[in-house]
């Protein structure tokens, strides 16, 4: 192997570390929120350092990359999707840390019909599968089930434009959870995000795999 | 294609028996920069030295197929005004050592038995080191030897040489593979200058430097012409796997 392609092998391995560990603080947030584990919340928002780590250390690799190989055609395409999906992977882990620190803050425990009705349950385990099968797609270079994100991404769009009105109705009917029910609707806010993370990290797998460019078409 | 200035329809090369250019299809618009790159032995020294009807001057080398200035072959005209019209510029600067840095700019002119009068000398002299940016640099020195200059200077003499014949195509052959970088980057500068009123062609093993220089890229492979398309696309998304290998190294 020589030391271009030694280079790239690590920063492939390092995304792909960062990957499963924000899919780790995705699901531990999700186990917060549904036990009310506080001890686990506040696990997630301490190991957010961790992902922030990442994103530095792969940006500091890619350029380094850059400068010392300047990388054409196939692998110019996978560092600059490198690059974006190290992006999009620290904004999802910002997500589970926002998400953890209203756990933390929360001095009751979330209503668990809150959160069925509300359909947070089935947005985390939406989520946490969309976010491990872009990893999936770009470990394969599986470009089809990157393109299954897309209306995926879209069940996620649904429950949350839905999400005003059954909280709405919960607010009326249990005043005194106001402040709960508030934080579910940020934290189904932040999920559609997580979708939409998704996505853009589903495009540049196909950009860096097929050369085409997705960004800012309508996914049919 | 639009203002084709060079178009070569399947043209063939040959060293003896050796066929080392193999039906090459090719069409050069006016006024762009092309690069030709490939490995050692791959055949775009021998396509490029085809074009001004160089290759012919080895022993041994043949050649069949079209190679069209403007739409007339080249082998139909006299070797000569194909070089006057199609100009070339070598590896290592050769200005002629004996003559002055004037005299080498109107080599051309004084080897073919052109005379000039003295104004067109001194105005073909100072518009051709102006064009490639030499003139102030000797300027108050024409009279010395082009031997004393640089070696980027020298290559640029050499430009200038070629670009006092007033040519329509420019041939290069891995013009700055002899130079500091600091002489490469004038000299690429000096590139997209010129193509606003010449068509340029180079041969280069240095990737970046036709990615940097040129509008279109040609790559050969074993003799044959694998790939030819706009730079940027080539460098970012190649159609023929085997300019992907080439181009990322992966090459075995």
């Amino acid at each position: 192997m020589t030391q271009f392609e030694s280079d790239m092998q690590a920063v492939r391995t390092e995304l792909i570390n960062m990957w499963e560990l924000v899919y780790l603080q995705l699901s531990k947030a999700k186990e917060s929120l549904i036990n009310f584990d506080k001890d686990l919340a506040r696990e997630v928002v301490q190991k957010e350092k961790r992902v922030n780590a990442y994103e530095l250390k792969i940006d500091r690799d890619c350029e380094n990359i850059f400068a010392l190989f300047c990388p054409v055609a196939v692998d110019l395409r996978f560092l600059l999707a490198v690059l974006k999906i190290n992006n999009n992977l620290e904004r999802i882990g910002d997500i589970a840390d926002g998400i953890a620190k209203y756990i933390v803050d929360s001095p009751i425990k979330y209503d668990r019909s809150m959160l069925e009705t509300a359909e947070v349950i089935r947005m985390f385990d939406d989520s946490l599968d969309i976010l491990k099968d872009t990893r999936v797609a770009f470990e394969n270079e599986n470009t089809l089930l990157a393109r299954t994100i897309f209306s995926r991404d879209e069940v996620l769009d649904d429950i949350n434009r839905k999400a005003d009105q059954e909280i709405a109705k919960y607010i009326q009917s249990n005043p005194q959870n106001i402040n709960e029910a508030l934080s579910t609707l940020s934290i189904i806010r932040k999920l559609e995000r997580v979708g939409d993370q998704s996505k853009n990290i589903a495009e540049e797998i196909i950009f860096y795999i097929e050369a085409k460019v997705l960004k800012h078409f309508k996914s049919s | 294609m639009e203002n084709t200035v060079i178009k070569s329809k399947n043209f063939n090369a040959y060293f003896g028996d050796n066929h080392v250019v193999k039906n090459v299809n090719i069409e050069i618009p006016k006024n762009h920069v092309i690069a030709v790159m490939g490995p050692s032995g791959c055949g775009k020294t021998t396509y490029l030295r085809c074009i001004n009807r160089m290759h012919e001057l080895i022993p041994g080398a043949t050649s069949n197929g079209e190679m069209d200035l403007n739409g007339e072959n080249v082998y139909d005209m006299h070797p000569i005004f194909v070089r006057l019209k199609i100009g070339m510029v070598f590896q290592r600067p050769n200005p002629f050592p004996n003559l002055s840095i004037h005299d080498n700019v109107i080599a051309g002119y004084k080897l073919n038995g052109i005379k000039l009068h003295k104004d067109d000398r001194e105005r073909i002299v100072e518009h051709s080191l102006k064009r490639v940016a030499l003139w102030n640099e000797v300027k108050d020195s024409l009279t010395k030897k082009g031997s004393f200059l640089s070696g980027g200077q020298q290559q640029r003499l050499c430009i200038a040489r070629a670009v006092a014949m007033e040519p329509e195509v420019l041939l290069f052959d891995e013009p700055t593979s002899a130079l500091d970088p600091i002489s490469t980057s004038t000299v690429e500068e000096l590139f997209h200058e010129l193509k606003t009123n010449y068509t340029l062609i180079i041969v280069t093993h240095n990737m970046q430097q036709a990615a940097r220089v040129s509008d279109r890229t040609a790559f050969f492979y074993m003799g044959e012409l694998v790939e030819y398309d706009d730079t940027k696309q080539m460098f970012t998304n190649p159609k023929d796997s085997r300019t992907q290998n080439y181009i990322t190294g992966r090459f075995s």
